[in-house]
């Protein structure tokens, strides 16, 4: 019990993290203030640009949690799901939107309930198309570079997904 | 309140306290890179050599922020005679590898997880690279730069 309180009581990894980064960040300050007050707009222009992507993860993550049995997240992203599981995942990465770590959680989440890593690995991936971003892209590279990273991207996240999932998978089962 | 609402509440609002300090420390650590890596630091690191794809990757790998950014440094490294190759390597490693996030994906998805994607997204930017440039040479693209 004492233990158990006392494991309650420990900061968890992630505010560990947290309290090294403004350790850090400190430091620069003292260092070098200017770096610091330079980040300072940054970092309030992005928390504005993310904050609708993140309560929108969060309110999926509740839809999740109240509607998505653990069966169904096995059956839809699982080992079982062969090809709908890898469309799911592709065009997921495509759509989603937002800085990349704002869906650790969520796919943290669908892991724990049985998604494939593979499936995982696969949606990271694909966050390199962006919809939006592609008349950028295309303005800057041109139509026909577009268009082969574009299929590229897809075709390797899979690769990708693959191989992550050997890794990993291989080496927990030796 | 029915109990599966209460249940899915609390497992949702456990995720988001254990999230919200990993999501500031990432956004902290972006926001210091985005502002204080300038755009033409990049070009100096290019060689001209072979090592250049790896040097695309490594430099987008640690680059963090809006692809929009990666698009318009490419751009300008194309501009001063950086290799396709190399651009691309560093175009793809900008959005798929991820060395600042690292930790936070570690912490989510475990380090197992976290280390083999990344090693693996950085040795595939490289290899997509290879691959894009040679595809447009077989079917005749020249790439754009702009002016």
């Amino acid at each position: 019990m004492t233990a158990r309180r006392a494991a309650q009581k420990r900061p968890s990894p992630g505010m560990l993290f947290f309290l090294a980064t403004a350790f850090f960040t400190l430091i620069l300050w003292l260092v070098r203030p200017g770096a610091v007050r330079r980040a300072v707009p940054f970092f309030l222009t992005i928390l504005g640009e993310i904050w609708p992507v993140l309560v929108f993860m969060f309110v999926l993550m509740f839809v999740l949690n109240l509607f998505i049995s653990p069966q169904a997240v096995k059956r839809w992203l699982g080992q079982a799901s062969r090809q709908r599981g890898w469309f799911i995942a592709v065009i997921g990465g495509i759509v989603s939107s937002g800085p990349i770590y704002l869906w650790y959680p969520l796919l943290a989440e669908l892991r724990k309930q049985g998604m494939r890593t593979a499936l995982a690995a696969a949606f990271l991936y694909n966050r390199a198309v962006k919809p939006a971003l592609l008349p950028l892209l295309i303005y800057y590279f041109g139509l026909g570079l577009t268009i082969i990273l574009t299929v590229y991207t897809a075709i390797f996240s899979i690769v990708q997904g693959l191989i992550v999932e050997r890794l990993i998978e291989g080496h927990a089962g030796e | 309140m029915p109990r599966t609402i209460h249940i899915a509440l609390k497992k949702t609002g456990k995720a988001l306290i254990q999230a919200l300090p990993i999501l500031a420390g990432v956004l902290t650590l972006v926001s210091l890179a985005v502002a204080n890596i300038p755009k033409t630091w990049y070009a100096r690191l290019f060689t001209n050599t072979p090592l250049d794809p790896v040097i695309g990757a490594a430099a987008g790998s640690v680059a963090a922020g809006n692809p929009l950014t990666s698009y318009i440094i490419g751009g300008e490294l194309l501009r001063r005679g950086v290799s396709l190759l190399a651009v691309i390597a560093f175009l793809m490693a900008w959005v798929t590898v991820g060395f600042v996030q690292l930790p936070a994906e570690a912490m989510f998805l475990g380090r197992r997880f976290a280390v083999t994607r990344n090693v693996t997204a950085f040795v595939l930017a490289i290899v997509v690279a290879m691959l894009s440039v040679l595809t447009m040479r077989l079917v005749g693209i020249t790439p754009r730069i702009t002016p």
